[in-house]
């Protein structure tokens, strides 16, 4: 009997995008006024929702514990007997989170009424809809793409610098390089050509200090997310393609 | 007159992107904003009451065919790509992005009282948000705003063809005024059977 009941949650439980989620579906499920919330029963609630996810061997996100916590910090102020002396109007301990809940719940409404547009490629579709499709073909029938992580990118950098010319090493490098201007090279090349492999981005200037340069512009742009990697293979050649558009 | 509709529909067909009257002015130097916007309002509701298999769609600040929304299920079986499914999680960060940009991830975070990393990877992804710069706070945190894609895909002319905030609630409450007047006439209708059954005793 136990066992199904728990059951019953796991399946609930599912669906539970976070705390504020959860509290949502414990005061519909309560039939409580929002702007009235008995925080003794809610938190009480909570906290055996919380057990059961342990119980469950799920995840239990930081978000719960913090969420619990701001419940408890509730409950005690509420609990607190109201200053002698009232100098000014004290707000309701529940004022910031009834916000918090009021709020998260309005999106929830505005997202599935986002949803509910005639979304192109879903609902509508426009004269260009069955391009794309063939232009994937295409790419992929000669090259597969995979996302590359940081490793294989320091492995493509690697062979770069190997191949350098050693005698290059030796002169004084008088060209003044700034990580901003080598950006935007990168950003200029790629929005002309549409991608460009690491080699070519460093076109034929196969100093050190450019090599490097290029390459910390590149991981600096992955960071922002303004670019992806992608290869073909282990050890393939790297793609770089603009990730945003402008 | 006409002459200039035909090659104004002729333009907009041949663009694959949707097609700004400040475009077509390109081609009619001479002929007014005004008058240009007149034409394609014309050419728009001809589209409506031919009720065919397109119509004529102001979408992210231009003008695009597009087909008729209830014809979908014909249309995808000619496609295999994979429509723009978003989870609900990325929807509604989506939704908070587009009402509240521009906006960093934390305060995304405190809406949606979880961590949004994935979600805006995805969105990224999908080209609906973009990196609008960085807050001049400490850590610098990333500023996110939608693009011109989120319009397209989402059928908006611009941010402002959004609805409000007050028309949301406003259509949440007439939504529940008619649920309301349904139960109640549930009720009535199963009042007046009772009433029936005991006049049939």
């Amino acid at each position: 009997m136990d066992n199904e009941q728990n059951l019953n949650y796991a399946i609930k439980l599912d669906i539970f995008e976070g705390p504020l989620d959860l509290l949502l579906y414990l005061i519909k499920k309560n039939e409580i006024d929002i702007y009235n919330i008995p925080v003794a029963l809610i938190t009480e609630q909570y906290l055996q929702y919380l057990k059961m996810i342990k119980a469950l061997n799920l995840d239990l996100a930081g978000e719960y514990l913090v969420m619990a916590a701001t419940l408890i910090h509730i409950k005690s102020r509420m609990l607190l007997p109201p200053p002698d002396e009232p100098e000014e109007e004290e707000e309701d301990p529940r004022a910031e989170l009834v916000r918090q809940l009021l709020e998260h719940k309005t999106f929830k409404e505005i997202a599935s009424n986002l949803a509910s547009r005639p979304l192109l490629e879903r609902d509508v579709f426009t004269r260009a809809s069955f391009l794309p499709e063939e232009i994937e073909k295409s790419t992929t029938d000669e090259e597969e793409l995979t996302e590359v992580s940081v490793f294989e990118l320091i492995e493509a950098f690697h062979r770069v610098l190997s191949q350098l010319d050693k005698k290059e090493l030796l002169e004084i490098d008088l060209e003044k390089l700034s990580l901003t201007d080598i950006i935007n090279e990168v950003m200029e090349q790629l929005t002309v050509t549409k991608s460009s492999t690491f080699e070519d981005l460093l076109k034929g200037k196969r100093d050190r200090r450019r090599v490097i340069y290029t390459f910390l512009a590149i991981l600096e742009l992955i960071k922002l997310r303004m670019i992806k990697a992608y290869q073909t293979s282990i050890f393939g050649v790297i793609r770089i393609f603009p990730a945003v558009e402008s | 007159m006409e002459k200039i509709k035909a090659v104004i529909e002729a333009l907009i067909f041949a663009s694959d992107t949707p097609l700004a009257p400040e475009k077509i002015r390109v081609v009619f130097p001479e002929v007014e904003k005004t008058e240009i916007r007149e034409i394609i309002d014309q050419l728009v509701s001809e589209y409506n009451e031919r009720q065919g298999g397109m119509c004529l769609q102001e979408v992210a600040g231009g003008f695009q065919f597009r087909t008729n929304p209830e014809l979908s299920q014909w249309v995808k079986k000619l496609k295999s790509t994979k429509p723009h499914s978003l989870s609900p999680q990325a929807m509604e960060t989506l939704a908070i992005i587009a009402y509240k940009q521009p906006i960093v991830k934390s305060e995304i975070e405190s809406i949606r009282g979880v961590d949004v990393g994935g979600p805006l990877r995805n969105l990224l992804d999908k080209k609906l948000i973009r990196i609008v710069g960085r807050k001049d706070v400490p850590g610098k945190p990333i500023i996110y705003g939608t693009t011109r894609k989120f319009l397209e895909v989402f059928n908006l002319k611009d941010i402002m063809d959004l609805p409000s905030l007050r028309e949301l609630k406003e259509l949440n409450r007439q939504q529940e005024q008619v649920e309301l007047e349904i139960e109640q006439e549930i009720e009535q209708k199963v009042e007046e059977e009772k009433i029936e059954d005991i006049s049939d005793l």
